[in-house]
């Protein structure tokens, strides 16, 4: 029964991964990024239940906190060059 | 109060969370508490910034009941979509306005409508949303002022 | 009892992982980078809710569905949160979406390209 949504999810990772190596603008990757990390969030969880151990859902859980954080770090520094704090400036003018 | 409802909520999670009830680990549970409190305790001298959530729990449970509704049928609508050969795109960017006083009803609302499939919420501004649709017709802005009325009236009216 | 609650679960893992692939598929066919958005979240709300309301119906009363529960949740929240964020990414860094609906923008000679009702 797992063994399907194990397969369907590896056939969707797959996809979501052309698009990445394709995707024409930074924006595309990015989403296809996120996009492969949710995959990923589900992906753990049903292997956990497919080898009958669900402790892998706190891997899951990281997993889902990190890509958020990630994607989220990512754009922030293609919009203002720099993780850290924003200089008041480049963030007055860029918004 | 606040810091006996946050440790509250923190021991909580742990234990759900762990699964494991040995003097040790629980021992350990309760100083992570202690710590992620004293932190929080001294974030708040610096900011003081703090989050309300003031909404009607039982219209709140109805309002989510009726989401899953609406998500399941765009999800459906976007599926055909995505699998007609001929892929029936109307891209459309339009404003729809917002009426929710705080921020957490705003910030409901935005989501509720990213969260359906074929809508999407692009940019937030003082008293309206830009809104990006994939399949564009116009009862859609009836759809979204329904919503908007449904999230308007959860929030708990004795906000200022 | 139980073998209802089996078939349940398995038509919302089929029903999750036939979502997963339908977003995914969308988002190499669409033309677009804003069509795309649409596809993404097809697998975000419908994908991850189905999918794990299964694996929760199948774990039962545990601590199992109390860490599912617990990622539907943070799911829930930041997925449309990260789609918002990379959508206003895009238009800020001047990535216009084209739209086949009639508007009185300048840019609108631009994009009657796509095949479109008017």
């Amino acid at each position: 029964m797992f063994i399907l949504a194990v397969i369907a999810l590896f056939i969707a990772m797959v996809l979501v991964l052309i698009r990445l190596f394709v995707g024409p603008s930074l924006y595309d990757r990015v989403l296809a990024l996120n996009s492969f990390g949710t995959h990923t969030v589900l992906f753990i969880g049903v292997v956990g239940f497919l080898n009958g151990r669900p402790d892998f859902l706190d891997i899951a859980l990281l997993y889902a906190l990190i890509n958020f954080v990630g994607t989220i770090a990512i754009l922030k520094f293609f919009r203002y060059r720099a993780i850290g704090d924003v200089r008041r400036d480049t963030a007055e003018t860029d918004g | 109060m606040r810091v006996i409802g946050t440790a509250v909520v923190l021991a909580g999670l742990w234990l759900l969370m762990s699964g494991v009830y040995t003097t040790m680990v629980v021992g350990l549970g309760a100083v992570s508490v202690v710590l992620v409190v004293y932190v929080l305790q001294r974030m708040d001298t610096v900011d003081g910034d703090r989050v309300e959530i003031r909404l009607k729990p039982l219209a709140s449970v109805g309002y989510f009941i009726w989401l899953l509704a609406e998500i399941a049928k765009s999800s459906w609508s976007v599926t055909r979509i995505v699998l007609s050969p001929k892929m029936p795109i109307v891209q459309h960017l339009f404003s729809v306005p917002h009426t929710q006083k705080t921020d957490l009803g705003q910030v409901i609302f935005a989501n509720s409508i990213t969260l359906t499939p074929g809508t999407l919420t692009v940019e937030t501004d003082l008293g309206y949303f830009l809104v990006h649709a994939l399949a564009y017709a116009p009862e859609d802005m009836d759809a979204l002022a329904d919503m908007d009325g449904r999230v308007s009236a959860i929030e708990h009216p004795k906000v200022a | 009892m139980q073998a209802v609650i089996d078939i349940l679960s398995w038509i919302f893992i089929i029903g999750g992982s036939f979502f997963a692939i339908v977003g995914a598929v969308g988002l190499v066919r669409f033309p677009d980078f804003w069509s795309r958005l649409h596809a993404v979240s097809v697998t975000d709300s419908a994908g991850v809710i189905l999918l794990i309301v299964g694996m929760a119906l199948q774990a039962g009363l545990t601590l199992v569905t109390v860490k599912l529960l617990l990622i539907l949740a943070f799911l829930f929240i930041t997925g449309p949160t990260s789609t918002h964020a990379v959508a206003n990414a895009a238009l800020v860094s001047g990535l216009k979406p084209r739209s086949s609906v009639d508007r009185d923008d300048a840019d609108a000679a631009t994009q009657d390209d796509k095949a479109g009702p008017t």
